[in-house]
């Protein structure tokens, strides 16, 4: 099956495309925390990246240190609840961060051969932010795992020459 | 005076790929060594990412290191394997000796300042800049060779003048923020500055793939930062007060495996 | 030519899941850092990683400068026969590199 990491996730089903929703763990981190333009810039990217498609929560894991030892180099593995068989697999997973410069961190191509939905990578997190993954499935439903990580400068800052 | 080290368990520093041995030093009174390496004060994520060679980025820079191990070099071609043969019994244990003392420059030298010399006065090739890619891949591939050897700063007379003014140094306050290295990191050691730990600052490691750095670097460039970080002036790359301070902080680390190439916040 | 390092598990057995882990020594300029003359340093990252089994796409990724330098990506392949497996990444400034590796499967 071809792969390509197109920038919208393909669904093949017309009668799944319903009113646009945000996830629900973002509302009701909306309304646990107070609005931020860093918050509204992540749903918007989400938004892009998801079209008019709802996006479930669950069934994706963030797995990353909840206190970085330094933002320039973060551990991280997402891993998808998938049987990942030719039926039912995870196409995609995208990355996506609050507070850095640019909202996307990197996005993923698996398929049926990959045998399990998990991938590792080392990230950059500028400041303390929430991290948002999202899954598309090989049915077109996509699901979403977020999770916040708190980020510190190093204590001693070098100025060197 | 010889100093008496205690027995060290290796389990934490062994690494999963290529086990180096249990190292065991020989204890007239066992005690348990309260002293700690940086590892210890990692997350189980960065501990991963050192201890499993498949992951650490060091070892990128390492493969580099043997490539130059033997890589024919100056007027007469020779390659480092020319006289030392294969590094990993050449130069097995020679890391964890370091600095040590050159008869002909009168002081003592870095592991880096050696293969330098070696270059130039053996190789008659043209000696690297200090912190150039290509001395610290060489000095990462070498000092691999002495991971999970005990450091063990050679019993040297001639050292020891150097090894004090180095004490001396560590004691010192210094700079704007008038702190003295032992006020960090050895009465402040275990707790937080910020959102970091405070290690004891022994030299286990070196060079380390530091995450702040993005890359690899010694430990000249790692005391280099911390006068820095106390706003002082920072002597520069290859000065003695460095060296000298290297000199002490192996002693002060002796017995204590190395761990090298090390990952580091 | 960057420097690498790949892992390929040699002792699967059909059916397994490995893991395969490669790295790639790139200091994946943001683009945002200001280097010391005061300017900004031009963006210089790796793009996109592609991992193939025999031709055929099994893993891909599309990089952004969120990724740390000296790109670590570590994903899963079911083990069903044996083969080349070949890495590939491009990047900016026109940067492109394969390496191959077998992948062999009891």
């Amino acid at each position: 099956m071809p792969m390509s990491l197109s920038d919208r996730p393909d669904v093949p089903d017309p009668s799944r495309r319903g009113v646009l929703r945000a996830c629900g763990a973002f509302v009701a981190l909306a309304v646990a925390r107070p609005a931020r333009a860093d918050a509204n810039e992540l749903q918007a990217a989400i938004a892009a990246y998801t079209g008019r498609h709802e996006v479930k929560p669950g069934r994706v894991t963030i797995d990353v240190a909840r206190l970085v030892d330094n933002g320039n180099a973060v551990p991280i593995t997402v891993r998808v609840d998938s049987p990942m068989t030719a039926a039912d697999h995870v196409r995609a997973i995208a990355l996506f961060n609050e507070r850095n410069p640019e909202r996307d961190v990197a996005r993923f191509a698996l398929s049926e051969r990959s045998g399990r939905a998990v991938v590792s990578t080392r990230i950059r997190l500028a400041t303390s932010q929430q991290l948002v993954a999202i899954a598309t499935m090989s049915d077109g439903s996509l699901w979403s795992g977020a999770i916040d990580v708190i980020v510190t400068l190093a204590a001693c800052i070098e100025g060197e020459g | 005076m010889r100093r008496v080290v205690a027995a060290l368990a290796l389990g934490v520093f062994a690494s999963g790929v290529l086990a180096s041995g249990v190292l065991a030093s020989g204890s007239a009174q066992a005690q348990k060594d309260p002293r700690r390496s940086g590892f210890d004060d990692m997350s189980p994520a960065t501990q991963a990412m050192q201890q499993d060679d498949t992951q650490n980025p060091a070892m990128l820079f390492v493969a580099d290191g043997e490539n130059l191990w033997k890589r024919p070099a100056g007027s007469d071609a020779k390659t480092c394997a020319s006289c030392h043969g294969d590094a990993r019994t050449g130069m097995r244990g020679v890391a964890a000796r370091y600095p040590a003392f050159d008869a002909s420059l009168a002081r003592p030298v870095t592991l880096g300042e050696r293969l330098n010399l070696c270059r130039v006065r053996q190789q008659k090739a043209q000696g690297w800049r200090a912190e150039s890619p290509d001395l610290l891949a060489l000095e990462a591939y070498v000092a691999l060779q002495s991971r999970g050897q005990a450091i063990t700063s050679p019993d040297d007379t001639r050292l020891a003048p150097f090894r004090a003014r180095g004490e001396q140094r560590y004691r010192q306050r210094i700079g704007q923020l008038d702190l003295a290295c032992g006020q960090c990191h050895d009465e402040h050691a275990g707790k937080r500055l910020g959102g970091s730990a405070i290690p004891q600052g022994h030299p286990t490691g070196y060079p380390i793939y530091r995450l702040e750095w993005q890359a690899l670097g010694s430990l000249q460039r790692r005391l280099r930062g911390c006068y820095a970080g106390v706003r002082a002036d920072a002597p520069p790359y290859g000065a003695i007060e460095l060296v000298e301070l290297e000199l002490y902080l192996a002693s002060r680390a002796a017995g204590m495996p190395v761990e090298s190439p090390a990952v580091r916040p | 030519m960057a420097r690498t390092l790949i892992t390929v598990p040699q002792d699967a057995k059909r059916g397994d899941v490995v893991e395969i882990r490669v790295l790639m020594a790139h200091p994946m300029e943001t683009g945002y850092r200001v280097g010391s003359d005061g300017k900004r340093v031009p963006r210089n990252i790796l793009r996109r990683f592609t991992c193939r089994l025999d031709g055929e796409v099994v893993f891909a990724a599309e990089l952004f400068p969120a990724v740390s330098a000296n790109p670590y990506l570590a994903f899963p392949l079911r083990a069903e026969r044996s083969g080349t497996l070949s890495f590939a990444w491009e990047g900016d400034g026109g940067f492109a590199q394969t390496e191959t590796a077998a992948l062999n499967v009891a």
